[in-house]
């Protein structure tokens, strides 16, 4: 909602208005959903429900937050989904059994070593991604779908598929805190929601306040002209699929330790989730164009119709039927907006000179 | 010796997002006869064929044929009232033989179904013999040289038939062999009854082959009469009118030391040969450099090399002295190169991020500290090179894309100018820019040199040359083949040393 109000013409003054209501159309679906459910569904609007409810939408928000930058940059990161079920083995690995190092001794972790190991590992498979992209010149749908394979089949080595159970945490060790992340609240709301409001402030921070932010925004635009203008594209497109990775790394932590558990399978189809989030958000799958804050309300939608639709006793069917619906509903809408922005500026145009 | 008039354009007005391309014109077009098309770079005359061919509709206004209107939905629509056209840019499927590419979607089949390649391959033959070259049917597009293309995207065109053909620009990558050619092509279609626009910008060419004259100037028709009696002097006239001479008034003041110096720069072509074949240069500051010649001489590729976008570009380059160690883009700009490229769509600028956006897109540094950007001091700048280059906004938040061509090109102007660079080289600077804007960049070069900065810049208009350059360089083949004082330069001179090296083109004679 930058320029709102940058374009006052009389004659066009409905056209304009229309325009103002689409480009907020995310947050008024938002409302909507919320309203229909606080009448549809009874204690939706409990603070417990509001509680579990943001913990649900929390998760695909990190996904949805790292997406949001690499689709800006024009790219696709289609393996966020394996990169939350690997980190999480790795953390449930940690947890249980620390470094053997075949010495007939073993190292182990306290909580925050364990958080920081599995982010460098998120962070290290973002970076093979970028690796892919820019130095092998993979097309980066191929060279994530790789990834997303290679993690997936990675996670499932680590058990032979099995779960990891009762990751408790040993307090000799400084481990026993790790059940927090999931578990934990500080001044009555959940740890993982805390951390999901950092990330996404530096988020949007990156995204407005930095030239970080703005060569993202300029290489999904337009690749060859900035690289022209010296903007160094390889740098960028390592930083959002490292910055990807880091934000799986961070929803394997939740996960695992919410469920005190970790299990291999975890975090399947999470980047088409995630994906979703951010188009509903505004995002462009073209580059260039899309927000932090459209992407939260994005899958703060996606979360609420869902959790919405369980609470009414709709079939998981059904939901999955609603929620494509809504996708396509949402880019549908997208064009129109675009359509009529170009013929607002054309006829200013046409009646200027 | 009249013309029936087969198609007319009656108050036709197109507008884009940014420009007003045509302006209510009224255009005739006769069959059996040549109709010649001039008119600067960004008059309108490929917008017009565009909407005769149906790849672009009229915003206002009509077409008629043989007196009745006519929509003209589509090229489907226009290739159904016989209507073909040989684009500027090529449109061709790299990836496709020559045979497919002449019959995409107009294949000769057996039952709909099945594509007769045998009768294509033939058909493609009987074409080239006709166009007197010898390329193979089945030879991959992608694989020939650009006047070659061009004689298939006319082949293309001839196979269909057209009552009326619209070559835009044809000549323009053709030897002179190739061009004899064409022309007796095309007196041949005249003897048929074909309708023919030909837009070129070569006026002794038109002068020759016109029948009919129309000239464009800023989306309107200044002129429009038979070709009798028309000569250079007048389609200069109808096509630059009075504000032609509105170039940039010298302002006389001492050259600098050396700012830059190029040394044998070359960049491999990728089919084998030099793009850059060993090119020097130097420049001093204050200087306005002109570097002339042909498309595809090397002239753009030996900018980009300066500025650093190919890595794998030989030779050695200097500024203010120093050897430039650094291969980058970044690192280029940092020691004080700038460029303004060509393309000023796809290379020049971003075209969905707002105007400060783009301004500042090379310089962002300089509002930073750490990693925090300072918004307000942004906009400061961006708003006083606004008022400096006096570039037309409503307000520096809209897309740069809303902004017609001039503006957007003094937005990259601006862009340049706010890395301070040393050395400004600019690649066509005023393409695609209506008269006034280029006035306007003109006399925003001739101050930036009078303020001390070196200034490279190609062009390929004679008088765009002559007018602006203390010094001028001629390029050819990837080489330079003529260096000249702007007092010892005459067009005779230059455009002979831009034929150099050209003149045993590589052409397999005709096979008739």
């Amino acid at each position: 909602m930058t320029h709102a109000a940058t374009t006052p013409a009389p004659q066009a003054g409905s056209a304009n208005l229309l325009l103002v209501l689409l480009k907020a159309r995310t947050f008024i679906a938002l409302i909507l959903v919320f309203a229909f459910f606080a009448f549809a569904a009874p204690n939706f609007l409990s603070t417990a429900n509001m509680v579990i409810m943001s913990k649900h939408v929390a998760l695909n928000a990190f996904l949805a937050i790292g997406m949001t930058f690499v689709i800006i940059s024009g790219g696709i990161d289609l393996s966020v989904g394996s990169i939350v079920g690997l980190c999480g083995m790795v953390a449930g690995w940690l947890v249980l059994y620390g470094i053997d190092l075949g010495l007939g001794w073993s190292i182990q972790f306290n909580t925050v070593e364990i958080c920081l190991i599995v982010m460098v590992v998120g962070v290290l498979i973002g970076a093979v991604n970028a690796f892919l992209i820019t130095k092998l010149n993979v097309a980066p749908f191929i060279a994530t779908l790789g990834t997303l394979y290679v993690c997936r089949g990675a996670a499932m080595l680590f058990s032979d598929g099995r779960t990891f159970p009762n990751l408790n945490g040993n307090p000799e060790y400084g481990s026993d805190t790790f059940r927090l992340i999931g578990a934990g609240d500080v001044l009555g709301l959940p740890i993982s929601i805390w951390m999901l409001i950092v990330v996404a402030l530096i988020a949007a921070y990156i995204a407005r306040r930095t030239p970080l932010g703005r060569y993202m925004y300029a290489v999904g635009g337009n690749e060859r002209g900035a690289a022209l203008s010296g903007v160094k594209v390889n740098r960028i497109k390592f930083f959002v699929y490292m910055f990807s990775g880091l934000c799986a790394a961070l929803v394997g932590l939740i996960v695992s330790s919410q469920l005190v558990a970790s299990h291999p399978a975890t975090g399947q189809a999470f980047e088409l989730n995630a994906i979703a989030a951010a188009v509903l958000g505004g995002t462009s799958m073209s580059g260039g164009r899309g927000r932090i804050g459209g992407t939260i309300v994005g899958a703060f939608v996606i979360g609420v119709l869902s959790d919405g639709l369980v609470m009414m006793g709709v079939s998981s069917f059904w939901q999955t039927v609603i929620k494509g619906l809504v996708i396509i509903a949402a880019v549908v809408v997208d064009q129109a907006q675009q359509k009529l922005q170009a013929r607002v500026a054309l006829q200013a145009e046409a009646a200027g000179k | 010796m009249t013309h029936e008039i087969g198609l007319q354009i009656r108050g036709g007005t197109k507008v884009y997002p940014g420009t007003r391309a045509l302006k209510g014109v009224d255009f005739d077009l006769r069959m059996g006869a040549v109709n010649v098309l001039v008119g600067e770079n960004g008059a309108g005359k490929s917008t017009m064929m565009k909407v005769i061919a149906g790849v672009e509709q009229l915003t206002e206004g009509q077409i008629l044929m043989d007196g009745q209107p006519v929509h003209l939905g589509g090229t489907d629509d226009a290739r159904r009232h016989g209507i073909g056209i040989v684009f500027q840019e090529l449109n061709m499927f790299p990836n496709m033989t020559v045979a497919e590419n002449i019959f995409i979607n107009r294949e000769i089949t057996r039952g709909r179904i099945d594509i007769d390649t045998a009768a294509q391959r033939e058909a493609t033959r009987g074409l080239m013999r006709r166009l007197e070259h010898d390329i193979d049917p089945d030879t991959l597009v992608g694989d020939l040289r650009v006047g070659q293309q061009q004689i298939i995207e006319i082949a293309k065109s001839l196979a269909q038939d057209a009552r009326i053909l619209i070559l835009d620009e044809p000549t323009s990558a053709l030897s002179a062999a190739e061009v004899e050619i064409l022309f007796r092509v095309i007196a041949d279609l005249k003897k048929q009854g074909v309708g023919i626009v030909y837009i070129s910008h070569r006026l002794e060419e038109l002068i020759r082959i016109g029948d009919y004259i129309t000239v464009l100037r800023d989306g309107a028709i200044t002129g429009a009469r038979s070709m009798e009696g028309v000569d250079v002097g007048w389609i200069v006239r109808a096509m630059i009118g009075e504000a032609s001479k509105d170039f940039a008034k010298e302002i006389d003041h001492p050259y600098g030391a050396e700012v830059f110096h190029a040394e044998d720069v070359t960049l491999p072509r990728p089919g084998g040969g030099m793009a850059v074949d060993h090119v020097s240069m130097s420049l001093r500051a204050g200087e306005i450099l002109g570097v002339y010649g042909l498309m595809g001489a090397g002239r753009s590729e030996f900018l980009e090399c300066v500025i650093g976008r190919h890595p794998h570009a030989g030779g050695r380059m200097f500024v203010d002295g120093k050897l430039l160690k650094t291969r980058t883009v970044s690192g280029r700009i940092r020691s004080g190169i700038a460029l303004i490229p060509e393309d000023r769509k796809n290379d020049g600028l971003v075209q969905i991020l707002s105007i400060r956006e783009n301004m500042t897109l090379s310089s962002l540094g300089a509002f930073t500290t750490g990693f925090h950007m300072n918004l307000g001091a942004e906009r400061g700048t961006v708003r006083d090179f606004v008022k400096r280059l006096t570039v037309k906004i409503a307000s520096m938040e809209n897309p740069v894309s809303s902004l017609s061509g001039g503006n957007q090109q003094k937005v990259v102007i601006g862009k340049a100018l706010m890395t301070k660079p040393k050395v400004l080289l600019m690649d066509e600077p005023s393409r695609g820019i209506d008269i006034g804007a280029k006035a306007e960049v003109f006399r925003t070069m001739r101050k930036l040199a009078a303020e001390g900065l070196g200034i490279v810049f190609v062009t390929s208009d004679m008088e765009e040359l002559m007018a602006l350059s203390d010094r001028i360089i001629v390029m050819s083949n990837g080489r330079v083949t003529g260096e000249f004082d702007r007092k010892d330069a005459t067009e005779t001179l230059v455009i002979a040393a831009s034929a150099k090296g050209h003149a045993p083109t590589p052409v397999k004679e005709p096979a008739a």
